[in-house]
């Protein structure tokens, strides 16, 4: 009994003391530097209450149903031996997270906002649906490219500064020929592309190929997805502006 | 009710999130890879947990903090606030006057990341790939004060209305120099960091941020200048977790003189 109510109590107390902070900044901003109360004091515990239950499953959930299966299909693949069904998974697995992505769909609602206002498409409500669409669309494929190239990283041991230094390198560049109003939206896109559910999944098959590869350090070669994902939207919308 | 309501439809939405994901996985697994799922029904628990788990979270969120700390980024940018009545003009506006906003943006900033579902994801991998080297508090530590430093240089940004790539790129170029000296086996690591920061819990209360003050402020845009915090906060955490490794490289390089 007492062993159950540990497995309960602990990482219920653990998720909220992730979310601590939060409540301290927002407090202490309140009530002392904009000396207000704070509204609707039962709803904001009701909503605290559900944060830290939401939290503490997700993080079971994550340790039961995620990682395994990111695991497991890098150790099946590593078994098969067929490197292009792996990049084929890779490439579908960017590009179907992302495609889907809420947060993609409000930033590209927004940017095409933005390429109306600066004249860049006509300011009709045909138009900036097709932007919308055209840059989602961009996006999904760059994170499904990004993916594919970092697995294939992996495979091949290549050092992944050359590859994110070289990425870097073209943001500059571009940055000096993209139009303004793009650059914006573009340096945020990276920031947008990886979802929750993503980031555990990518990350466990990442470290799940390096470590089924002979010759593979799962810390220097398993991490790393995740940075291509975020790094090639970037090149990729401003590419876009470029073009439309 | 209403609440019971509220949770059954943000679980549907999720699922409605996570549907390709599992199509995608399903469809590999019985297609191309032709085995059965090692421990199926565990891993279809835990997917209902994360599914579950995420929907409550986010109604957590939206119940209880986005409101708030929306209002609180409205009415700190609110020149009301920032004047105190005082009588000026846009002219005189000084960058400093916005204090509160900076401190306010660097302690949201790391109170968020601390909490960020997918940051707790990849430092407990680190923490098992490493074998305990690199723990789960000090990742997290280290990528959140890259986030608050970001997001408040990202504010002094739009209120100085200076060019967003001056700053990426200058970040870029201290990333670069970083990653010739850092320990090799944080850099994949430290790059990842830059992409979790900015998901559920960040994102809308950022950018909460930077409309309010690219609204408020005289002479900015809120289309074209309330972008790019989101950019401060994936590239900052790449230089704090390089940071961190560095120091902790230099630390037991000192308490341990001979090398070995």
């Amino acid at each position: 009994m007492q062993s159950v109510i540990q497995g309960i109590l602990r990482p219920l107390l653990e998720s909220f003391r992730d979310l601590a902070p939060i409540i301290v900044v927002i407090a202490v901003f309140q009530l002392l530097i904009l000396q207000e109360p704070i509204p609707n004091l039962g709803r904001i515990l009701t909503g605290t209450v559900l944060v830290v239950l939401g939290l503490t499953l997700f993080v079971r959930g994550l340790e039961l149903g995620l990682f395994p299966i990111g695991e497991n299909m890098a150790f099946a693949f590593a078994r098969k031996g067929s490197v292009f069904w792996l990049l084929a998974f890779a490439f579908a697995l960017g590009f179907g997270t992302t495609v889907a992505e809420p947060a993609l769909i409000a930033v590209a609602k927004e940017a095409a906002e933005v390429a109306a206002v600066g004249g860049m498409i006509a300011d009709t409500a045909s138009a900036r649906e097709d932007y919308a669409f055209g840059l989602r669309l961009t996006v999904a494929i760059s994170v499904g490219a990004a993916i594919l190239v970092g697995v294939l990283r992996i495979l091949m041991g290549w050092p992944i500064q050359y590859l994110i230094i070289g990425g870097y390198l073209a943001v500059v560049v571009m940055t000096g020929f993209a139009p303004e109003e793009i650059v914006g939206i573009a340096y945020d896109s990276g920031g947008v592309t990886t979802s929750t559910i993503t980031v555990p999944l990518v990350t466990a098959l990442g470290v799940g190929l390096a470590s089924s590869i002979k010759g593979r350090n799962p810390m220097v070669d398993g991490f790393g997805l995740i940075a291509f994902a975020s790094l090639t939207p970037m090149v990729f919308v401003m590419a876009y502006g470029m073009v439309i | 009710m209403e609440l019971l309501h509220l949770i059954w439809e943000t679980t549907l939405g999720t699922v409605r999130d996570v549907l390709p994901i599992a199509a995608i996985i399903f469809g590999f697994q019985l297609v191309v890879i032709r085995r059965p799922i090692p421990r199926l029904k565990e891993t279809l628990l835990g997917f209902a947990y994360v599914l579950v788990g995420l929907a409550l979270f986010l109604i957590g969120l939206e119940q209880a903090l986005f409101p708030l700390g929306k209002m609180m980024a409205h009415q700190l940018t609110d020149p009301a606030f920032i004047y105190e009545g005082v009588e000026r003009t846009a002219e005189a506006m000084h960058w400093w006057d916005y204090k509160w906003v900076y401190l306010f943006a660097a302690a949201i900033g790391f109170a968020t990341t601390v909490a960020e579902p997918s940051l707790i994801a990849v430092a407990i991998k680190a923490r098992e790939v490493s074998g305990g080297a690199i723990g789960v508090w000090g990742l997290r530590t280290a990528v959140a004060v890259g986030v608050a430093v970001g997001i408040a240089l990202g504010t002094f940004r739009i209120v100085t209305g200076t060019p967003l790539h001056y700053y990426i790129i200058a970040g870029y170029i201290v990333v670069i120099a970083q990653t010739v000296f850092a320990p090799r086996m944080i850099v994949a690591l430290a790059y990842d960091s830059g992409g979790v920061t900015t998901s559920t819990v960040t994102v809308p209360l950022v950018t909460a941020l930077g409309l309010g003050l690219a609204q408020t402020v005289p002479g900015r845009s809120a289309l074209l200048d309330g972008f790019g915090l989101i950019a401060f906060a994936s590239l900052f955490p790449i230089i704090t977790v390089l940071g961190y490794a560095q120091l902790s490289e230099w630390r037991a390089r000192r308490s341990n003189p001979t090398g070995e």
